[in-house]
């Protein structure tokens, strides 16, 4: 196992070189920061003066190469229109994201799972057919739309609950969070609730789909031959059984729940890392898009070395080794 | 019963009145457009010119139609031709209680146009301008030649503290350490992304800011800024998008505020190339530049409908545009009037320019900058193919329309045509865009830096340099209106309208809307 995790944490690296490169000469193309950054108003002088100051008349590979010696040593870069560290704004806003997608995560998982799993244990009555229906839905409208519409329902017509921005933090071993506060958690409940639709929707099908193949299965026949209680059977015996590929799924689209939840805090004005980077690509500040990429690249290699580990935690049968040719 | 249904009905309203009377000091705004930095001479952008107007003061202040009005200085006037004097308001002091004095204004000259990492800096309105001390409340700046435009530069950056700017980064700005200026709010904290929290300055020497605290929200998206309104999570909010307008005039609870602003939107042609690359003949084989011809030019003015596109493209929220500001501005000509939408002679025209049949041409723009950027250059297109004038759209990103616009051909020329951009005079009055827009390229100079079409004139060029060396404001009002006409009646551009803004809050109050398209607290009052 640890020559398995030696070789991926290798082949880590190799990605993350490959990606800086990728991403840092992709982002080069497109356009030039100072029309974004400039006041119109500036001469020539003033633009080239900015230009120079920003390295941006020097070539594409000299300006890769300043980025990668000092990426090395830690430092990404600064941001062209905040004049601070990348990686310090991408680390500031971390904290909101992290909470808004583990919250979401949280949605899915206490509520879309047992809607999973009863709907594969009684596929025929009416309440899974509603649940079934349901997810089609959640799965085919668009995040913004929805969350449009629960600002008009939920905080618009109805007033319960705010419509925009993150509530009262509190200090958490260091890291703001909100939902420690009861303002915080009622800033919390629609954006989590708006990220987490697809997800649940996801999880309900995979939750169903695996219960309806564990469940033909003899050992859940046995256990209910030895007369244990269905209560017993589903949450013990097929539970941990259908864990396995709603743990793979759910860890690959935490990823992806933190990586892009851009459209909820857009929507929510959520002060997250989504909101940041967006604003970051329609302004072309290079630093932080290269550096937000970057960290993106990390997590998801992290987080699939995890899911490989977790595997093997709930599944004896699989062993982490390479697969050879 | 009835003196308890009393007493209750009486404790209710009391109840429901009670949250509002309390927080009728507190003014939450959901803006669209968040600062960048709380430093003032970091970047020279809209919303960081807004907010630091607010906890600074600058020396000029310009008023809500950009007229000069006294600010930190209370009178100015050329002693000679390059020297300029300023005399400083006496009893100012900054939030601190620091007094106010020449040399809070000579460091400012020091620090403005030399902030490190500065994206857009206020070098700018300083460069070639030399401060001198005449005592604690008169100060003079020297130029080398004559410059008139020296009290619209004075207007254009805050006067920070001495005290706390000397060695100050824009990071202690922005945690508010150095924040300390003498303007209407005082800085309280700033969570980028999240809020911004000001409060009032109970000493300050003008008029007395009406909020106690005032709690900024950046709300990026249109859509979710209304609805922060509509739910009552802000009283106020900027940038209201032009479809959602008619829908919120309709609605009881709330106020709209609307006021032209000094952004023009315009047409620029390609008139330096004898082959443009946009503009193809009739079958799409390569023609002579057809945009050089003048009558080519006017052809399209006419055939374009400029009330058609206010009325339908911009729902009523534009005013057609003659020249290159709206009226009232300093150095707008009396004499031009928006072009009258004319196909026939449009057709005729393009008949007497030889190309009866007209060409093929492509229209380029952005899609995220003005308001209604690319549905305007859709609609141009389908005016100009109807007079044969076969035209393409193609619209895309700032991030990627502006360096292409600029500099995106060979040699780092233009890269296009026919191209639709805005601009916004942000001196307020009419030098700005005919020098950027209207005078010939000349980069030695700092001339024509967004004459995208290069368009060269030299009745036009003299005029401009005679006016920005002429001091005298009536004859330099003269030559501005002038050198607009010479240039507009050539068609060096062809204005299509001025940006109308709209600002909503909740009934009983109301927003004294500018033409800068600034939002300030300082604007928002009750009705």
């Amino acid at each position: 196992m640890s020559v398995f995790i030696i070789r991926r944490l290798l082949q880590s690296i190799v990605v993350v070189a490959v990606m800086s490169l990728l991403v840092f000469f992709a982002v080069n193309v497109v356009g030039d920061p100072v029309d974004m950054l400039i006041n119109p108003e500036a001469d020539q002088a003033e633009i080239e003066k900015t230009m120079r100051a920003f390295g941006l008349d020097r070539p594409v590979h000299e300006q890769y190469w300043f980025f990668l010696s000092n990426a090395v040593k830690g430092d990404l870069g600064k941001s062209f229109i905040f004049g601070e560290p990348a990686l310090k704004l991408i680390v500031e806003r971390m904290p909101a994201t992290l909470e808004l997608a583990f919250a979401a995560l949280l949605l899915a998982v206490v509520i879309a799972l047992p809607l999973g799993i009863y709907a594969g244990l009684k596929p025929d009555s009416k309440f899974s057919k509603t649940i079934m229906a349901g997810s089609i839905l959640g799965f085919s409208l668009p995040t913004f739309w929805v969350g449009l519409m629960m600002i008009m329902v939920f905080a618009v017509m109805l007033g319960w609950l705010p419509s925009t921005g993150r509530g009262e933090t509190t200090s958490l071993l260091g890291i703001q969070v909100s939902f420690l506060t009861w303002d915080g958690l009622r800033h919390l409940v629609l954006p989590a609730l708006n990220l987490s639709l697809f997800k649940m929707s996801l999880t309900i099908r995979v939750a169903r789909a695996a219960t309806r193949e564990v469940v033909h299965q003899d050992y859940i026949k046995f256990a209910h031959a030895k007369g244990l209680s269905s209560r017993r059977v589903i949450l013990v015996h097929l539970l941990k059984n259908i864990m396995i590929p709603v743990v793979t799924v759910l860890g690959l689209e935490l990823g992806g729940l933190i990586a892009f939840s851009v459209v909820t805090e857009t929507v929510f004005a959520w002060p997250g890392m989504g909101k940041l980077v967006i604003e970051a690509i329609q302004n072309l500040d290079r630093p932080i898009i290269v550096a937000y990429l970057m960290i993106t690249v990390l997590m998801f290699v992290t987080i699939n070395l995890l899911v490989d580990v977790l595997y093997s935690v709930l599944d004896p049968r699989v062993r982490l080794q390479d697969v050879k040719a | 019963m009835r003196v308890f249904r009393h007493f209750v009905s009486g404790v209710v309203a009391t109840a429901l009145l009670l949250p509002v009377a309390l927080s009728a000091q507190e003014l939450r705004v959901g803006l669209a457009l968040e600062p960048t930095s709380i430093d003032p001479h970091y970047h020279n952008l809209t919303p960081n010119n807004a907010l630091a107007r607010e906890i600074f003061d600058r020396l000029v202040m310009p008023d809500e139609n950009q007229q000069l009005k006294p600010g930190l200085a209370v009178s100015w006037r050329p002693v000679k031709k390059t020297i300029w004097e300023f005399k400083l308001r006496k009893g100012v002091k900054f939030h601190d209680g620091t007094p106010f004095t020449a040399d809070d204004v000579i460091f400012t000259f020091e620090r403005a146009p030399n902030v490190a990492q500065s994206p857009s800096s206020f070098g700018t309105y300083l460069k070639g301008k030399k401060i001198e001390k005449v005592d604690d409340y008169t100060v003079r700046i020297i130029t080398e030649k004559p410059y008139p435009l020296m009290p619209n530069d004075m207007s254009t950056f805050s006067i920070i503290s001495k005290k706390h700017g000397q060695g100050a980064t824009t990071a202690d700005y922005n945690s508010g350490k150095a924040a300390i200026g003498t303007g209407a709010y005082k800085f309280v904290e700033w969570v980028p992304g999240d809020r911004l929290i000001l409060e009032r300055n109970d000493n300050y020497w003008g008029k007395k800011p009406q909020w106690s605290k005032v709690v900024i929200k950046p709300i990026k998206s249109g859509p979710a800024r209304v609805a922060a309104l509509l739910a009552g999570d802000v009283e106020f909010i900027d940038n209201v998008p032009t479809t959602d307008i008619t829908q919120l005039e309709m609605n009881p609870k709330l106020n709209l505020s609307q006021g032209v602003s000094n952004r023009v939107i315009y047409l620029h042609m390609d008139q330096f190339r004898d082959d443009s690359p946009y503009v193809k003949a009739k079958d799409g084989g390569p023609v002579k530049n057809a945009l050089k011809d003048v009558r080519v030019r006017r052809a399209i003015s006419k055939a374009i409908n400029r009330e058609a596109i206010v009325e339908r493209v911009m729902e009523g929220v534009a005013i057609p545009a003659g020249q290159l500001l709206p009226a009232g501005f300093f150095g707008v000509s009396a004499n031009l009037k928006p072009e009258k939408h004319d196909p026939q002679s449009a057709k005729q025209l393009l008949a007497d320019a030889g190309l009866p049949d007209g060409f093929q041409l492509t229209i380029h723009g952005p899609n995220d900058r003005y308001i209604n950027d690319a549905k305007i250059a859709e609609a141009i297109a389908q005016m100009l193919t109807r007079i044969g004038i076969k035209t393409a759209v193609e619209t895309m990103p700032k991030s990627v329309y502006f360096k292409r616009a600029s500099r995106g051909g060979p040699n780092k020329s233009p890269e296009f045509s026919f191209i639709l951009v805005g601009w916004g005079a942000g001196s307020g009055e009419a030098s700005s865009p005919l020098k950027s827009l209207l005078h010939t390229y000349d980069k030695s100079r700092g001339f024509g830096a967004s004459n995208r079409g290069r368009y060269s004139n030299p009745e036009v060029d003299q005029l401009v340099e005679q006016a920005l060396a002429t001091v005298d404001d009536a004859k330099r009002q003269k030559l501005l209106a002038k050198a607009t006409e010479v240039a507009v009646n050539d068609l060096g551009i062809i204005p299509l309208h001025y940006q109308v803004n709209t600002w909503a809050s909740r009934k009983g109050l109301k927003y004294l809307a500018r033409t800068d398209e600034q939002t300030l607290y300082t604007g928002i009052v009750s009705e």
